[in-house]
């Protein structure tokens, strides 16, 4: 089983976030990147789906921020072969070009999955996984949460939740594209010890893309919510603040 | 009231993992004795205790150890390392080395801990906290605490704060309190601010090596950037790394845990402490300041010194104080013994705090006044026991607070 990963890096939450002068982007100097999240739970699946059925996992990553930390990190994980694909892309909103350069990279294979996270927090989009299976002609599943290889391996089950409480297998073809929402297990640690003699040994091939010319999206702001009128704060120690709540609550007849 | 001391038996500075590159030969020297698993305060919850733990890894059955429950039950206490007849490093050599196999596996780790592993290789702290954050405490502390960077100069003290001290809310209370004391003192002190990262004791501890190393060598290259005479630290946790393992990975500094530079100003901080305190006070020795380092005398030279305070100790103190059940990583593994342990060693330790009578439980580690008080409030202790770093009380004594 050839599984490829598809990747990417997206903001730190941790130091927070600020908007640059141009109020059109985030201030790049204060930022620090990490491995998106869902695409950090896709390579934990397919991780676990070559632990189970043997095979090949193939990460890409598009070149911005700690790529090459991320992609390291992937091979410590064990992940076979690390590319990282530099696009020139900066904008988050790059997600068509994204996927162009993706399909364009895979097309001909061989694969036989293709896991992506379903949608990264930069841009709430989660179009990748789709426009690539549309690029490439290959069915897409998105919002995944397991995935399990027919014995045949040529077909695969995947599993996804649906609002009201019930979930769904899903029997898909393959080769296929499917976005994931979580891994079945979360990612696993990598002891650094393994991470740092990885470093020293590990190949990250590199590829250079020119990315597709035309800018189809652009931020018109980027702001940060404007705090609402109305809000009452209510200042004093904890008991005296619940003092004050429970005297508002009766007040307004929302306690008796 | 009776006390239970054992001659302490203390560590060799500057061996880095001695015990893990030959583990086995090392506890060939084992005589079984059980005085391990006799004296671990967790040996009853453990599938396989100390001494048994040896047997089998002698006995080429150390699979087994690493399948069970027992290498994330140790707390690092150091109780057993102390006693040994052989000399044996089991709480800082075996455990670590059983933890790192468990890694080494791929079995998952408990959540809790690898979360705080992640962001300590991340941010420097465990918890997760932005690490240009890290020296915001200062902004209210109501003296200047300069930041090595922009000060430019030697200074005769560099403090560490390291992580709870910087980010939780009553640490960064402490560590207030603290800047007020050496500025009363007088002191030409700074800290590194953003540039601290985690010592690392816990991380060698849970047994990531790679990690430990990895903030090591960073520390040292932040440290070395800098003049200072002396390092002072209120946490027994970056103490303890900072003395027994830097050195011998090219980093030798002096450092002293803050009860030693306060005791050796005793004249100086004893004019400054004007209140009245009128309590019966208890100490509680951490490992780390205790059996590990052996600062028993410091920390009571300066309780009893406050104006109106009545020293008393708990049956268990100095060499064979109980552990706050928060070492070598469980301070992260709290969720997974809570599971595994009915009886917490906190909340035991509440219990001897209160049977002295004593009004006040006092602490000198960064880990203890949240884990203390939970526990004061889980043995129904609240309102009648208060939990104080030593800090905290020389800084009221000397209306700072």
């Amino acid at each position: 089983m050839n599984i490829v990963v598809l990747t990417k890096q997206v903001p730190d939450l941790v130091e927070g976030l600020e908007i640059d002068p141009s109020g059109k982007a985030l201030d790049v100097a204060s930022l620090r990147y990490i491995l998106s999240e869902s695409d950090d739970h896709a390579l934990e699946q397919a991780l676990l789906i070559k632990e189970k059925v043997g095979g090949r996992v193939e990460v890409f990553a598009l070149n911005q921020g700690e790529a090459r930390e991320s992609l390291i990190m992937a091979l410590a994980k064990g992940a076979d072969r690390a590319v990282l694909v530099d696009a020139g892309l900066d904008s988050p909103l790059a997600n068509h070009a994204a996927a162009q350069i993706f399909a364009t990279l895979l097309r001909g294979g061989p694969f036989d999955l293709i896991l992506t996270g379903v949608r990264a927090i930069d841009d709430l989009d989660g179009s990748v996984g789709g426009l690539v299976a549309g690029l490439l002609d290959l069915p897409y599943l998105g919002l995944i949460r397991k995935v399990e290889i027919g014995g045949d391996g040529k077909t695969a089950i995947a599993e996804k939740e649906y609002p009201g409480s019930y979930a769904a297998e899903l029997e898909v073809r393959l080769p296929a594209v499917l976005g994931i929402q979580s891994a079945e297990q979360p990612p696993r640690y990598v002891p650094i010890s393994r991470l740092r003699q990885v470093m020293k040994t590990a190949t990250v091939e590199e590829v250079s893309v020119s990315p597709p010319s035309q800018q189809l999206l652009g931020v018109a702001r980027l702001f940060k919510p404007e705090e609402g009128a109305g809000a009452v704060m209510i200042p004093g120690d904890a008991k005296e603040a619940a003092r004050q709540i429970a005297s508002l609550l009766f007040e307004r007849r929302l306690l008796r | 009231m009776g006390t239970l001391q054992v001659p302490p038996i203390p560590e060799k500075p500057g061996v880095l993992f001695p015990e893990i590159a030959s583990a086995e030969d090392k506890f060939r020297a084992c005589v079984q004795c059980g005085v391990c698993s006799g004296s671990c305060p967790m040996g009853k919850a453990m599938d396989f205790p100390p001494r048994k733990a040896v047997k089998m890894l002698l006995e080429g059955r150390f699979d087994e150890v690493v399948k069970s429950n027992t290498p994330w039950l140790c707390v690092s206490c150091h109780t057993c390392a102390a006693r040994c007849p052989s000399q044996l490093q089991i709480s800082d050599g075996l455990f670590p080395a059983l933890r790192a196999a468990v890694m080494a596996s791929g079995k998952p780790m408990d959540p809790d801990l690898q979360k705080a592993l992640q962001n300590t290789y991340l941010y420097g702290n465990p918890m997760g906290e932005p690490p240009r954050k890290r020296a915001d405490w200062t902004k209210t502390a109501g003296v200047p605490v300069p930041i090595m960077a922009q000060l430019r100069r030697p200074v005769d003290v560099l403090w560490i704060v390291e992580c709870y001290p910087s980010y939780q809310p009553r640490g960064q209370a402490i560590s207030r309190h603290l800047a007020r004391i050496l500025h009363a003192l007088k002191i030409d002190f700074a800290i590194l601010g953003p540039e601290e990262r985690c010592l690392g004791d816990c991380e060698w501890l849970a047994g990531e090596h790679g990690l430990f190393e990895t903030l090591i060598e960073r520390n040292i290259e932040t440290l070395r950037k800098y003049r200072f005479r002396e390092i002072i630290t209120t946490d027994p946790h970056a103490y303890r790394p900072l003395r027994n393992v830097y050195p011998s990975m090219g980093g030798s500094f002096v450092v002293k845990p803050v009860v030693q530079f306060l005791a050796e100003r005793f004249g100086q901080v004893k004019n400054l402490l004007k209140s009245k305190l009128d309590a019966i006070v208890t100490y509680h020795d951490s490992c780390c300041l205790g059996r590990k380092t052996g600062h028993y005398e410091e920390p009571r030279m300066l309780l009893r010194a406050l104006p109106g305070v009545k020293l008393v100790e708990m049956i268990q103190n100095r060499e064979s104080s109980l552990c706050c059940g928060g070492g070598g990583s469980t301070v992260y593994l709290d969720r997974f013994i809570q599971e595994r342990v009915k009886d917490r060693l906190a909340d035991q330790r509440v219990e001897q705090a209160a049977a002295t009578k004593a009004e006040i439980l006092a602490v000198a580690c960064p880990f203890e006044p949240s884990r203390f008080e939970d526990a004061v409030k889980i043995t129904g202790h609240e309102g009648k026991l208060l939990v104080r770093d030593i800090i905290e009380m020389l800084a009221a004594s000397m209306e700072l607070a």
